[in-house]
């Protein structure tokens, strides 16, 4: 045996044990949920397969169609906000003054707290009667009756986007703004240099450079967002009236909710697509860029 | 990924003081020029911070001061936002409002620190064979890993459902540690990976010229070197695992005395009225230990998160 053969055994070995672990925990489970879309599984043990009929059902039944434009609605407005509050955050945690640390280490609780804590303190801010949203509106005059955000299908939408947000902010913002303090300060030195002026440094410098971050990380945030359930399930479960239902919400209520495995399986299947179709766009994007750079 | 945010990765990955006390004097000497700020700007510098924190931190001050009401007080209009003599009484009913408050506590570090141990001895060797070896295939592999990111436990519940099930985990701490670790490999893999590479690998040749097998030298060699890249994997995965048990804790689990703080806290909800002060009091001790692991592993975290968002 050569030296590289035996370099590329023991590397292949190396890499076993977290290759058996993704086949067994996340491929084989990938192909089962394929499997069980075209089966009319549920709670007995046995189970026929029954062709296309799960995804004739779903596609037919009309409200499919309705769950998957809420939810890329719903998921391009929580990218949108995410970014646009995560990069005002990063540029602002980046300018040089007395606190800055501090204001970091601030910006971390949403992402570093379990998730589900997070959501249950604004299910009690949401509250219409005794929440602290309602309640400040009221206090300040600025509504005279109480507003329960989750008891109404257009509120307690963008109350979830606004939940989903805050949790994903910090991630957006720490990483933007080490994006940000990567910049070269020569740049800044020779434009001001030149007299360019803080906005025309921020336009010209600051803003063509951060693209390529921004990008990356609006694709990975919309993949995760895409992905979100625990607080849409927390919060309203989907309600009131399906009004943030999304796919996630939908799959879940089918599968778990309804014991019905084979159609929650058809659903997943819908996703999986969308999420390979992003995943496809995001690797590519990334290959793009890194290529740019090099030219 | 550009050059730039790749080495903007790299250079907060090392998180080494060496390496930043530079850039800090640096910056001290152009802060006279650049920097200088009006005061109009200083202003809005801060007015902006303030906006943003509050936003950041509204729930968990709010959450604070509802753990200090009374109920009577918490169930009352108008709405009040400082607490009227407020005490710290929830923090002692919750033990007994919830019986197994302690143990969902436990729960969650444990779960979190075995998926933390289950994740390094997988991620260590598989960042070490992505690092080092180029045989065919690494790259596809490696984007295959990466790709596993992309699709969340939710999506796959029923499979893992049935997985857990014919295991006979269902309710065990196993159903809830077996699909956590696995959405938290492919990341760990990579931002080791970014870590291994820059040990020289004059260093592995070294060894091998002196003898050493393969495996001595990644035990012997490597581990040691890669000790700090280690340190922010583990960190980064034991906060993965804390901050996302939910879902699998919610499906694979109904037995009380495993559940985690998230899944257990709904403990409050299950009366006539929840008991919206002692949840908030529960849920501050909770995550009370992470908020002192951030303030004091601050560094570890941006390194760890910067690195972790795939890059190419």
């Amino acid at each position: 045996m050569t030296r590289s053969q035996s370099a590329t055994l023991f590397a292949l070995g190396l890499l076993l044990p977290a290759t058996l672990y993704i086949l067994a925990i996340v491929a084989y489970p990938l192909f089962d949920t394929i499997v069980l879309s075209f089966t009319n599984a549920a709670l007995r043990p046995t189970y026929d397969f029954i062709g296309w009929e799960n995804y004739e059902r779903i596609f037919s039944a009309g409200n499919f169609t309705e769950v998957i434009i809420r939810t890329f609605v719903w998921t391009f407005f929580s990218v949108a906000l995410k970014m646009i509050i995560g990069t005002c955050g990063a540029v602002l945690l980046n300018a040089a003054v007395p606190g800055q640390t501090v204001f970091r280490i601030l910006t971390m609780p949403p992402w570093v707290v379990p998730m589900a804590i997070g959501i249950f303190m604004w299910g009690w801010m949401y509250n219409g009667q005794f929440g602290m949203i309602s309640g400040l509106l009221q206090n300040f005059g600025l509504r005279d009756s109480p507003l329960p955000f989750l008891a109404y299908g257009n509120t307690a939408f963008w109350a979830t986007i606004v939940t989903d947000v805050w949790i994903g902010v910090p991630m957006v913002t720490i990483y933007l703004l080490a994006a940000l303090q990567s910049i070269p300060k020569d740049l800044y030195e020779a434009a001001w240099t030149d007299g360019a002026g803080r906005w025309y440094r921020f336009r010209r410098v600051t803003l063509p450079l951060m693209v390529p971050a921004m990008l990356t990380m609006s694709l990975l945030s919309l993949i995760a967002t895409f992905n979100s359930f625990d607080i849409i399930w927390i919060l309203t479960q989907g309600g009131p009236s399906g009004s943030t239902t999304t796919m996630i919400i939908d799959t879940y209520r089918t599968a778990i909710g309804s014991f019905r495995y084979g159609e929650g399986a058809a659903r997943a299947v819908v996703i999986c697509i969308f999420v390979s179709l992003f995943c496809i766009v995001y690797f590519r994007a990334v290959r793009q860029l890194s290529k740019g750079q090099i030219r | 990924m550009t050059e730039l945010a790749r080495s903007a990765s790299e250079s907060t990955a090392t998180a080494s003081a060496e390496q930043k006390a530079p850039a800090k004097v640096k910056a001290r000497s152009q802060k006279a020029m650049i920097d200088r700020y009006t005061w109009y700007e200083v202003v809005g510098i801060y007015a902006g911070i303030a906006l943003f924190l509050i936003f950041v931190l509204a729930p968990f001050i709010e959450g604070f001061l509802v753990s200090l009401k009374p109920l009577a007080q918490l169930f009352s209009t108008p709405y009040n936002f400082i607490p009227e003599n407020g005490s710290f009484q929830a923090y002692f009913d919750m033990w007994n409002s919830v019986p197994a408050l302690g143990l969902h506590i436990f729960n969650s570090f444990f779960i979190s620190s075995v998926i933390t141990l289950m994740v390094i001895a997988i991620v260590v060797p598989a960042a070490y064979a992505f690092a080092r070896f180029e045989f065919t295939g690494a790259g596809v592999m490696l984007g295959a890993f990466l790709a596993v990111n992309m699709f969340s436990g939710a999506v796959l519940l029923i499979p893992l459902f049935r997985l857990m099930r014919s295991l006979g985990l269902l309710n065990t701490y196993w159903a809830m540690i077996i699909p956590g670790a696995a959405f938290l490999i492919p990341s760990s893999i990579w931002l080791l990976r970014t870590y291994l590479m820059r040990i020289p690998r004059e260093l592995d040749e070294a060894a091998w010229a002196d003898g050493a097998s393969r495996l001595y030298t990644l035990r012997r060699v490597i581990l040691p070197l890669a000790m700090p890249g280690i340190v922010v994997i583990s960190i980064m995965t034991f906060i993965g695992a804390y901050a996302q048990q939910f879902i699998f804790a919610l499906t694979f689990n109904s037995k009380t005395e495993y559940m985690p703080l998230p899944v257990g806290l709904f403990g409050f909800f299950g009366r006539q009225e929840v008991l919206w002060n002692e949840l908030m009091a529960a849920s501050f001790v909770g995550i009370l230990p992470v908020m002192v692991v951030i303030v004091f592993l601050q560094r570890y975290l941006v390194a760890g998160l910067t690195a972790g968002a795939i890059k190419q």
